[in-house]
């Protein structure tokens, strides 16, 4: 990507999005939970970040709040990434879904639900993916063993 | 026997569409469906009214597993994500973690890993237009390229050690270097493999039944596969030349020449053509790359990563300690968080990692370009016939470690 | 729970003294017509799939040993192939899978995630699927190689040959 496009594009940006850093060559901005949402509509809307590419968590435990969403986003027109991260706590792990504006979240906010228990307001269907019906806990979460299994059909004896 | 089986997924089918309509499981052990996805597909007559994909029989809980392991030992761990082209996992990962690291390869490392990706792509390629033939019934095609495949797995253990997941890439750089004579065998595999690609081509392209299975079955437009999150193939072969490769070039990408195909319609067919037409430009790229090769060091020649040459660790204490911390620990990679996506067979794979200093990381997350793929999946399954489940499904390239990881 | 299990009992072989000499002699005839013609099910899921597929074709074809027949249907297939990692979302498809085979059946553990979870030793995996069904073979490997392969179907086949093939039972 050239480095002309994307400084436009970041100070065009910063002001729509709020104080951003530079991780590693991608800007990141840190967001309340109540502005995520008109964020992601003004980045797809206007600045063309038209491919949904990852939503998934971070478990600080230990820290309040807890859990960080990350959202990552491609723009297939400036060729440049962003990435989006909110903080919410543990005793309410919501966010908003963002199913009415791209279709690909469905699956990954339901992948994210799964593992580290995060809600997503307004998605219908968080029915578990990779785990399966019964599976109780969140694994990826920090306070979640790695070899409690939890077997559908119990073993030979 | 009476006691029935636990069910480990709930359908999303409150009730029938209509009275007439047939609600069938092709469960997770399926060949169509590479054993490991449930499609519950509600049918009338032979016509798909609706689908309800289920994946996750997989999950193997690679993240969990990468949390407890150094930086350098969870490198097996990303070689079986997409374990058809594990050398591209293995790259992304490192190409990540020397991110976090500010480590720079050396030019050797970066052509070398370049040749490599074209070389992994190719056998995914391969496996993918092999397998989706045989489903169709062209069991000539499937053992002409797992023929070639097969040299091309014997040369890679020639290389890596092992045939399939190779566990080749280092941070910092690579295993070993290429052996004598590795770069004259290329060349011969990769004019067989011309030989066997031009028989494929004669037995398929313009043939009546392949033109009938594949052309406008499973036709997915360029708006709805960004909305549904498509990359890679799928979304070339709907005609948009997006390509990571020329869009955000990575190694050693800027410096060669090479096209990236697109299709015409996003149908079966042209997701068949925009891969038969990538293995040639990686082929194309490879000979390129096999001129560009400089000599010079494979690894690059820093402490915090790379280990010390054996002699030196056998003489000298600092060695030795350097490849104990290195062992025991793992590399220190300093806190922060990186994203570093490469273009994988299948689309976008990127690799979210969190590091707060250590050698163990402290998040590791896969974007998995079959895991979002197989969210679109219904979008191109509803419509369509029961027999085009199996040729839509193949041309998507659904990797069960990928996408469940 | 659910509480369906196969119970792991040990290997029993009565045979009437009187009539050795010909009961012999058929197990030698059944014994190999069977190990001669093995129907495996291929339950494939992980990396393994690439060396089963490898092993299916040239050079290293399981067409020679009789076995390269793959059939899709449980009812049809006498060999399990149990190819990769079977997590515990997939465990109840697997059991469903060897309960739909019928006798003479047997089951091998491909690649070490079928013989012991591998090196997923996690909330996930199924550490081995002889915690559900009985196993007659393994080949671990990570993938094995297709040699390795062709050995244990090898090893099968001598097992096969040298077990007795009731033909006719008290229950038939």
């Amino acid at each position: 990507m050239a480095t002309a496009d994307f400084d436009t594009l970041r100070q065009r940006l910063v002001p729509a999005a709020g104080p951003a850093s530079l991780s590693h060559g991608m800007l990141v901005f840190a967001l309340a939970p109540a502005e995520l949402m008109p964020t992601v509509q003004r980045l797809k809307g206007e600045f063309a970040f038209d491919l949904f590419l990852d939503v998934t968590a971070v478990d600080w435990l230990g820290q309040t709040p807890r859990f960080e969403v990350v959202h990552h986003f491609y723009s297939t027109v400036h060729k440049v990434r962003v990435r989006l991260k909110t903080r919410v706590s543990e005793a309410d792990p919501s966010v908003d879904s963002l199913v009415p504006l791209y279709g690909s979240a469905a699956f990954m906010e339901r992948e994210c639900h799964d593992m580290y228990g995060i809600v997503f307001r307004g998605n219908a269907d968080l029915r578990p993916i990779l785990l399966y019906e019964g599976f109780v806990g969140h694994p990826l979460r920090k306070d979640y063993p790695k070899q409690q299994e939890q077997p559908l059909v119990p073993y030979r004896t | 026997m009476d006691t029935p089986l636990a069910n480990p997924v709930r359908s999303i089918f409150e009730g029938k569409l209509r009275d007439d309509t047939v609600i069938v499981n092709i469960g997770p052990s399926h060949p169509a469906t590479h054993g490991t996805v449930q499609i519950i597909a509600e049918l009338d007559g032979e016509r798909v009214l609706r689908t309800d994909v289920h994946c996750g029989y997989l999950h193997r809980g690679f993240e969990k597993e990468c949390e407890d392991h150094t930086w350098h030992n969870l490198i097996p761990y990303v070689d079986r994500l997409n374990y058809v082209s594990a050398l591209i996992n293995d790259f992304a990962y490192c190409d990540g973690v020397e991110q976090l690291m500010g480590v720079q390869i050396t030019p050797r490392c970066r052509y070398l890993r370049t040749l490599l990706s074209e070389y992994s792509r190719l056998v995914d390629h391969l496996t993918c237009v092999a397998a989706g033939l045989m489903e169709m019934g062209a069991m000539t095609a499937f053992l002409y390229l797992v023929m070639i495949r097969d040299y091309m797995y014997e040369h890679l253990a020639a290389l890596t050690g092992a045939r399939v997941t190779h566990t080749y890439g280092r941070i910092g750089g690579l295993a070993r270097d290429l052996p004598a004579g590795w770069l004259t065998r290329l060349e011969e595999i990769l004019t067989q493999y011309e030989d066997f690609i031009a028989r494929v081509h004669a037995l398929v392209d313009r043939n009546r039944i392949f033109i009938d299975r594949l052309r406008d079955v499973g036709v997915i437009s360029t708006a709805d596969a960004l909305h549904w999150g498509y990359t890679g193939p799928i979304l070339r072969s709907t005609g948009v030349p997006r390509d990571l490769r020329k869009d955000t070039p990575y190694l050693a990408y800027a410096e060669l020449d090479f096209d990236v195909p697109v299709g015409i319609k996003g149908d079966n067919y042209d997701r068949y053509f925009v891969r038969m037409r990538e293995m040639d430009e990686s082929v194309y790229m490879m000979r390129q790359l096999m001129d560009m090769l400089p000599e010079g060091p494979i690894n690059v020649d820093d402490r915090r990563c790379t280990f010390p040459d054996k002699t030196l660790v056998y003489s000298e204490i600092e060695s030795l300690i350097n490849h104990f911390k290195l062992v025991m620990d793992g590399p220190s990679v300093p806190a922060g968080e990186a994203y570093c996506a490469h273009e994988a067979p299948n689309g976008e794979l990127g690799f979210y990692l969190v590091s707060t200093g250590g050698g163990t990381p402290y998040k590791v997350h896969v974007r998995a370009p079959s895991f979002v793929h197989m969210g679109g999946a219904h979008r191109m399954l509803d419509g369509g016939q029961l027999a085009d489940i199996v040729p839509t499904f193949g041309s998507i390239n659904m990797i069960g470690g990928e996408c469940d990881r | 729970m659910y509480a369906r299990t196969i119970p792991i009992v040990p290997a029993t072989r009565s045979k009437d003294a009187s009539f050795e000499y010909l009961t012999t002699r058929k197990d030698e005839l059944v014994g190999w017509a069977r190990k001669f013609s093995l129907f495996p099910y291929p339950f494939v899921t992980a990396c393994c799939a690439m060396e089963f597929m490898a092993v299916s074709a040239s050079p290293y074809d399981t067409d020679r040993f009789g076995a390269a027949l793959p059939r899709f249907s449980p009812r049809q297939a006498d060999l399990l192939m149990v190819v990769g990692t079977v997590t515990h979302k997939q465990a109840p498809i697997l059991l469903k899978v060897y309960e739909q085979m019928c006798e003479p059946k047997w089951v091998m553990a491909f690649g070490v995630c079928a013989t012991s979870g591998g090196f997923y030793q996690n909330y996930a995996a199924l550490l081995g699927i002889d915690r559900i069904i009985p196993v007659d073979v393994y080949v671990p490997g990570c993938p094995p190689r297709p040699e390795m392969v062709i050995d244990g179907i090898m090893q099968l086949q001598d097992k096969i040959a040298r077990a007795s093939h009731p033909i006719i039972t008290r229950n038939f």
